[in-house]
């Protein structure tokens, strides 16, 4: 007991940046799936190509290597030097809105068609119909799978340790390391399985909160 | 007046009408009728710009209608066959959601609007309710209200009686006469003879009146 109290505000400091890490993936990857997967519908097939390609690549390559790559890949070819943290908040926006962009791709489509036309025929225009009319609709049926997805991300934040930047899982594997006991392991796995939980239960309280209609 | 000239609509080389010309002054009902599949709905679908026409042209008092997906404004209502309300919204927000959105009206405009609406159609009840929870006459109604809150030029249903028992039939063509009682001009898309025939308008015969 005494010992978990002298590794904790190590472990705190670590939860900090993993919550940085996760809050800032969400903040930009939600908002930019959304938006990928409007422009996916778009008559442009050039833009419907270069879109399905780098989901395709976020999808087809392990997060840890996209991690390793932007950070130490783009520096090596000269082009940008990001500091860690950017470098990997960044990464998680693009892996993660590829997800998200899919997700609500999906929940696009599972739209009836009769519910542009309602919205047509009333004189809303493209970006009123879908703002007014189609994504809350989206929204609702999508919750379950988001909810997946941010589960997910508490978890894959702890790959930022390969570019060595102090999350969670940095501050377990360095007291375990000098301390030689796996306690901290287990104050660590604690810390992500309280946050899943809580997560867990925010998302089902939010999806029950959009159920107030069918 | 809606004046259609020379409408000509096909579908991968069959053709669904050609050169149909019909007017409907102000104030009237015309019936589309004909057996199903003929292209009643192919026709209400060119009328409210969901569906591109090949040919002919459309005007509403003088004023041409887009032909094709570029058509904007809410000059022809629709009433769908399966209404196609908003499910997220009661019925007081799909009658206002446009008006507010599009029209762009102030509060103080669109909502006695929309209280007079729900009282003229008898959805004062229903006013808090979500489409899930209204029968299919409540439904029909809603979708009616939500098309006058933006004072379409026209008003078009789509088989307004489907799925209707005989009361709520009634009550439809309660509805249509009083509108037009009001001056609003009505096209009702519909297989039902019988219903059509009660509502004593003009009638458009797709399978007899109709060149292929
Ligand atoms: N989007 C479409 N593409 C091809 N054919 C269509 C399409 N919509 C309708 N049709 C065809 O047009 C004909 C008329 O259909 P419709 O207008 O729905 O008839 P009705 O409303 O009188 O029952 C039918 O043969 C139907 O199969
Ligand atoms: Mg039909």
């Amino acid at each position: 007991m005494h010992y978990l109290i002298t590794i904790l505000p190590s472990l705190l400091a670590g939860l900090k940046m993993t919550l940085g890490v996760f809050a800032l993936t969400l903040i930009g990857s939600l908002p930019f799936g959304i938006l990928v997967a409007v422009l996916q519908r778009s008559p442009v097939a050039l833009l419907r190509g270069v879109l399905n390609g780098y989901i395709t690549i976020m999808r087809g390559t392990p997060l840890l290597l996209q991690i390793v790559f932007v950070y130490y890949g783009l520096s090596l070819a000269n082009l940008v030097t990001l500091p860690r943290f950017e470098a990997a908040v960044v990464t998680f926006i693009l892996n993660y809105t590829a997800y998200f962009a899919e997700i609500f791709r999906g929940g696009l489509q599972a739209i009836p068609s009769g519910q542009i036309a309602g919205a047509k025929v009333l004189g809303f225009n493209r970006w009123q119909t879908l703002w007014y009319v189609t994504l809350p609709q989206v929204v609702k049926t999508v919750m379950p799978s988001v909810g997946n997805e941010v589960i997910n991300l508490v978890k894959d934040t702890s790959l930022v340790y390969v570019i060595g930047l102090g999350d969670l899982m940095r501050a377990g594997n360095i007291a375990v390391a000098r301390d030689v006991t796996l306690v901290p392991y287990l104050a660590v796995g604690a810390l992500y399985l309280l946050l899943t939980i809580l997560l867990t239960v925010l998302m089902r309280y939010v999806e029950k909160r959009l159920n107030y209609y069918q | 007046m809606l004046t259609i000239k020379n409408l000509s609509k096909q579908y991968n080389g069959k053709v669904i009408f050609k050169d149909l010309n019909v007017t409907v002054a102000d104030g009237q009902i015309l019936t589309v009728v004909g057996p199903s599949g003929i292209g009643k709905t192919t026709f209400l679908r060119v009328l409210a710009g969901l569906t591109k026409a090949d040919a002919g042209e459309i005007s509403l008092n003088q004023h041409p209608l887009l032909l094709n997906e570029n058509r904007t404004g809410a000059e022809v209502g629709v009433i769908f066959q399966d209404f196609n309300l908003f499910p997220q919204y009661t019925v007081f927000e799909n009658i206002t959601l446009a008006p507010r959105i599009v029209a762009r009206q102030h509060r103080r405009v669109y909502q006695p609007q929309a209280e007079e609406l729900l009282a003229q159609l008898h959805l004062t009840e229903q006013r808090d309710f979500y489409p899930f929870q209204l029968s299919g006459g409540q439904k029909q109604r809603t979708a009616i209200a939500r098309a006058l809150a933006m004072q379409p030029g026209v008003l078009a249903y789509d088989e307004p009686t489907s799925g209707l028992d005989e009361t709520t039939t009634q009550q439809v063509v309660t509805v249509i006469k009083q509108l037009q009682q009001q001056g609003v001009t009505q096209i009702v898309v519909t297989h039902d003879r019988p219903f059509a025939d009660q509502l004593s308008g003009a009638v458009l015969d797709f399978g007899t009146d109709v060149v292929r």
